[in-house]
């Protein structure tokens, strides 16, 4: 059966018919499958909302709790009306999930957010072969391919013994880059504490709880500028510019970023030491994705979908542009 | 490579002038010879390869890239050498062998031109995407890392404790990779001998005046005289050399003999090459323009354009070193020296002057032939090298201004790679535009995407990097001066032309006609 017929795009976003559902729908609906806690996907004001147990609580954290919430744990299904739902991992954030849907014999994966990197915060992307995926490209274009994020926290920390009296803020998204950069410093031998700003604490809470250890961390907001020289200082990437940064000590502004590929997007957000650090899938693994789950049909998704498009079209898969709105071009990229 | 692809893509970032100096102290440690001389000679604009262009480059992507992809990023990153460079193919495994930039620098200048392609793919493969990102840059020149020659020697200076001024008295006699250089910083060898004959000795220059500067300064301590608008030089006479000296430090006696010749003395001088009519007056920068960039000089320019020094100071005489003496001293010195004829020189008068308000209106007043503006020379200052702020000021004349409008934008470099910058403007001569003059700097970020935005909506053609635009938008147009030119379809040259303000408020019909320029030329 022709999967536009029970999948498609309505005024709220995404919508799964026969199962009377939405997915990650940007305006508040009756009944929605969300794939992971980030705001342009994990909105506020749906009734029901079927989701990993994490991102319920990322949820909750974030003052987006539906009236209702669902916990369904990776690798379980449910049935909604006559649609089976299932929950894989997309490696994205923590709880991150693509959502599985079959239907009448068919399969469609719609991947969420995703990318195929080791990340110690989450599970990794787990590829569910299936008859259409719906694909993000939020770095769809070849010139977008991450370095080795062990290789980015490595000149990080060179700045940071280069300019002891300084010191280097970080600006990281505060749902999974956060708690991503630090897990690495500390893989890279930085035990020191790592001072936050006030708008990262309670996501990386949340993180301990659900298991991920981060180390000491300090609020950034006390400690005097002396006692900040030569610190790593964090901070949501809003944060960089504001008020809230001229008290620190001749901060070597850094931003972690998969955008800070591109030099003019890094000098345009007045960036000294950009770090290629990304949470989404690379030009690189978008490809391979698409011939690892070997799905016929493609429909892109969340930010440069032409080339993509234009790839999978030489591959002979049947492959669109899905024009989603309600997606801003991700500031956690 | 990898290491010195490291620093530029740091440099790049770094805005502040200290942090810049560490990041490069810190590679000179860390680097081994050959690899930090040639990246010195990298910064400071030393290094050229010919062989290497960048069609060259594109022709190569074409090669490994789908063109599609390739027009779609190369349109999405806006500078060719960085596409190329992120989208090249990566290699599954680490590189066996990763050049180093001492052996591709080496490989580059030996290598035959049909043999750069071959070389430059296999390097491509072995780097990573800034490695790649820096060797395209290195090899098209101009790595705009915001790193001028100077702060790149004052980093090797102060790296190795020494005083800049050391470094530029020794730096025309040394070469690529600069071992010894290095080697005298590291404390490991003496500094590099200055040949004792007629080599090149640092500039003085001067800093813009501003008005608001004169009331902290008493007219007492100050001389003053013309600033000649020639071209500063040095001319260096001893022991049987004769060099003529550009700014840069470049040799340009081969287009000048007839000053080589005249300089049958032993002395080093500062001034300003002219060239002059019958009148022995200046004539105007153009006529001078015909002189250089001439690798022959045939005798009928020799007599229709003879070139001549008007002379500012003098830095050595007789092997004694006058620098350190204050400028009234060598002042007087000089006018003793030319008691004796000097042909083809003269010297710069000094103006009498008691009170700003009269210096003011000399400047004012001056607007003939030759004339940039005023100098104006603290009595007690040594002779130093470089800019330094405070002893010398230069006071130029207001600049002329003209309504143009814009006929052609192209893509800019650097920070500037994604925005149409360069400007071509033109005046209007019977019912169409010619263009008068081309100009890039002058905008704040606002206003040159504003620009942008609007000459991507208005555009009616587009070459390459460049497009055309309808007539419609008119700059104010500042200049110093305004010279006939035979190599102008317009007829006329603008002399240091810059966009003064937007005039979004002009009709382009109201912009200026080629005639106004036409009675502004000097
Ligand atoms: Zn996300
Ligand atoms: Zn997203």
């Amino acid at each position: 059966m022709d999967i536009e017929n029970w999948l498609r795009v309505t005024p709220q976003g995404l919508c799964c018919v026969p199962g009377g559902f939405h997915i990650d729908p940007w305006q508040p609906v009756a009944r929605a499958v969300v794939t992971h806690g980030h705001s342009d996907h994990a909105r506020a004001g749906h009734a029901a909302v079927l989701a990993t147990p994490p991102t319920l609580a990322i949820m909750a954290a974030r003052g987006a709790a539906p009236e209702r919430g669902q916990g369904l744990d990776y690798g379980r299904s449910v049935r909604i009306g006559d649609v089976s739902v299932r929950l894989a991992p997309a490696g994205h954030v923590l709880g991150s999930a693509q959502v599985v849907l079959e239907y009448e014999g068919t399969r469609a994966v719609v991947s969420g957010d995703y990318k195929r990197r080791p990340d110690p915060t989450c599970l990794p992307f787990e590829p569910v072969p299936c008859d259409l995926f719906v694909t993000e490209a939020t770095f769809g274009l070849p010139v977008f391919r991450h370095p080795d994020d062990a290789d980015e926290i490595a000149r990080l920390l060179h700045s940071v013994a280069l300019f002891p009296e300084r010191c280097h803020l970080v600006g990281v998204y505060a749902l999974g880059k956060c708690q991503r950069v630090i897990r690495l410093l500390r893989a890279a031998g930085y035990d020191q504490p790592i001072y936050v700003h006030g708008g990262l604490v309670e996501m990386c809470r949340l993180y301990e709880e659900w298991g991920v250890a981060l180390g000491e961390l300090r609020l950034a907001t006390g400690p005097s500028a002396d006692e900040l020289k030569g610190q790593i200082v964090l901070a949501p990437p809003s944060a960089l510019a504001d008020r809230w940064a001229r008290r620190l000590p001749d901060p070597v502004t850094a931003l972690a970023s998969g955008w800070m590929r591109v030099r003019l997007r890094a000098r345009q957000r007045g960036v000294e030491l950009p770090l290629v650090i990304s949470d989404h899938a690379d030009w690189d693994e978008l490809c391979r994705t698409i011939d690892e789950v070997g799905a016929p049909e493609l429909w892109v998704t969340h930010g440069n979908e032409d080339a993509l498009v234009h790839v999978a079209g030489q591959k002979g898969i049947a492959a669109r542009a899905l024009y989603l709105e309600g997606y801003e071009e991700e500031e956690a990229a | 490579m990898m290491a010195f692809a490291r620093l530029l893509d740091s440099l790049v970032y770094t805005g502040g002038r200290n942090a810049k100096l560490r990041l490069m102290a810190d590679y000179f440690t860390h680097a081994p010879d050959p690899d930090r001389g040639y990246a010195l000679a990298a910064l400071t604009g030393g290094l050229d390869f010919p062989n290497a262009k960048p069609a060259l480059i594109r022709d190569l992507a074409a090669r490994r890239v789908d063109p599609v992809l390739f027009a779609m990023s190369y349109d999405y990153v806006g500078d060719l050498a960085e596409t190329v460079a992120l989208i090249w193919p990566e290699r599954p495994q680490p590189a066996a062998h990763v050049p180093e930039l001492g052996e591709i620098v080496e490989a580059l200048r030996l290598t035959p031109k049909d043999g750069v392609a071959g070389l430059l793919e296999g390097w491509l493969d072995s780097l990573d995407a800034t490695g790649r990102w820096a060797l395209l840059k290195l090899i098209t020149g101009g790595l705009r890392v915001g790193v001028s020659a100077r702060l790149a020697k004052t980093a090797v200076a102060e790296w190795g404790g020494r005083d800049a001024a050391e470094i530029e008295e020794v730096w025309h006699g040394l070469k690529p990779p600069y071992a010894g250089l290095f080697a005298w910083a590291e404390g490991l060898a003496d500094r590099p001998a200055v040949e004792d004959g007629a080599t090149f000795r640092p500039f003085m220059l001067a800093t813009p005046l501003e008005e608001r500067d004169l009331a902290g300064l008493d007219p007492a301590d100050f001389a003053a005289e013309w600033k000649w608008d020639g071209i500063r030089v040095q001319v260096a006479a001893r022991g049987g050399t004769r060099r003529l000296f550009a700014r840069s430090g470049d040799d340009v006696g081969g287009a000048f003999p007839d000053i080589l010749e005249a300089a049958t003395f032993d002395a080093v001088i500062d001034g300003e090459l002219l060239v002059v009519a019958p009148d022995g007056e200046p004539a105007s920068f153009n006529h001078l323009q015909q002189r250089l960039n001439r690798k022959t000089v045939t005798p009928k320019m020799l007599r229709d354009y003879p070139a001549h020094v008007r002379v500012y100071d003098m830095l050595f005489c007789e092997g004694e070193d006058l620098r350190p003496l204050p400028f009234a001293e060598r002042r007087a010195r000089l006018e003793r020296w030319f008691a004796r004829p000097r042909p083809r020189l003269d010297l710069s008068p000094l103006l009498p002057f008691e009170s700003w308000d009269q210096l003011a209106a000399l400047r004012d007043a001056a607007r003939q032939n030759g004339i940039e503006g005023l100098m104006l020379k603290r009595k007690d200052s040594p002779y130093l090298s470089g800019r330094p702020k405070g002893p010398w000021f230069k006071w130029k004349r207001d600049a002329l201004t003209v309504d143009a409008v814009l006929m052609y934008a192209q893509r800019g470099h650097g920070k500037r790679s994604s925005y149409y910058s360069d400007y071509t403007f033109g005046a209007w001569s019977g019912g169409a535009l010619v263009p008068v003059g081309k100009a890039y700097f002058g905008f704040t970020d606002e206003e040159l995407l504003q620009i942008d935005r609007w000459v991507r909506a208005n555009t009616v053609n587009r070459f390459g990097p460049v497009r055309e635009v309808r007539p419609g938008l008119v700059f104010e147009v500042a200049f110093d001066s305004v010279h006939a030119s035979g190599r102008h379809k317009s007829g006329v040259a603008l002399r240091f032309p810059r966009i003064a303000r937007i005039r979004w408020d002009k009709p382009a019909a109201e912009a200026d006609r080629l005639e106004a320029l036409e009675a502004l030329i000097s």
